[in-house]
């Protein structure tokens, strides 16, 4: 018989408000993205296809969309990296790699998020 | 352990697709389809914040015909993610669930996504005069 109690063993498993945080962040986040990717495709439509690059800067530039666009791209990250991660822990049945794919997936969401809004800030501050 | 002679749940393999299970699926996978496809907007965006040549060879690559295959992979995608995903809300918030529900949400989502498709493209090729 194990000397530790039920709580330890409850607890060792982790909080399982975490678990309900990440539901509920990938569904906030999805609401959140409705709008916002909407705004983004009819912004391809009406001022994207066919612009040239100065045109194209001074509408990134303008201060309403690069906070769209900042905005748009740090929820889709977030929001695939927790898509993602549902996919990974559902397929992946090795428990290493399983952690190892999951973090892969962070990572590389932190990074590519990092570099859109440094590219995004680039050009507004250039002009 | 013994286990017997324990009846085993149906595996995906010997299972008849039905709209339900397809509609699940595609959303997973289109899910991973347009994560794979903001790797192109952040190197558009770079592209762009490197300056006017950087910017032209992304922008080459766009409208060229492997671009252009890409991004009508990623509108379709993006409709079916996207009015799926209002879909899997409403069900979060506990609508819909009746069977017959169900299939009419997945028929329309599908129509949802065809008839979206069509109009951004269309709107697209209309707004440049037939292409670049």
């Amino acid at each position: 018989m194990s000397l530790h109690s039920l709580l330890s063993l409850a607890r060792s498993l982790r909080s399982a408000k975490e678990c309900t945080a990440q539901w509920w962040a990938q569904r906030v986040t999805a609401i959140a993205l409705v709008p916002l990717t909407l705004w983004f495709v009819a912004s391809l439509l009406f001022c994207l296809i066919g612009a040239d690059y100065t045109t194209t800067i001074a509408w990134i530039s303008t201060p309403a969309t690069a906070i769209l666009l900042i905005l748009l791209l740090t929820v889709t990250f977030y929001h695939s990296q927790l898509g993602l991660q549902v996919v990974l822990e559902d397929y992946i049945h090795n428990e290493g790699l399983k952690i190892a794919s999951i973090w892969f997936v962070k990572c590389t969401c932190l990074v590519l998020g990092l570099a859109a809004v440094f590219g995004i800030l680039k050009i507004v501050l250039q002009g | 352990m013994s286990t017997g002679k324990r009846p085993l749940s149906p595996h995906l393999q010997v299972y008849r697709p039905q709209i339900t299970s397809v509609l699940s699926i595609l959303h997973r996978l289109t899910g991973i389809v347009l994560t794979i496809g903001t790797l192109h907007l952040v190197y558009w965006i770079l592209a762009a914040a490197g300056g006017a040549e950087t910017f032209v060879t992304a922008q080459v690559f766009t409208v060229s015909w492997l671009g252009r295959l890409l991004l009508f992979a990623w509108t379709v995608a993006l409709f079916y993610h996207l009015t799926n995903g209002i879909r899997h809300l409403l069900w979060d918030a506990g609508l819909g669930f009746e069977l017959h529900q169900v299939t009419l949400g997945g028929w329309g989502v599908l129509i949802a996504t065809g008839v979206l498709t069509l109009l951004a493209w269309l709107a697209g090729y209309g707004l440049i005069g037939g292409g670049p």
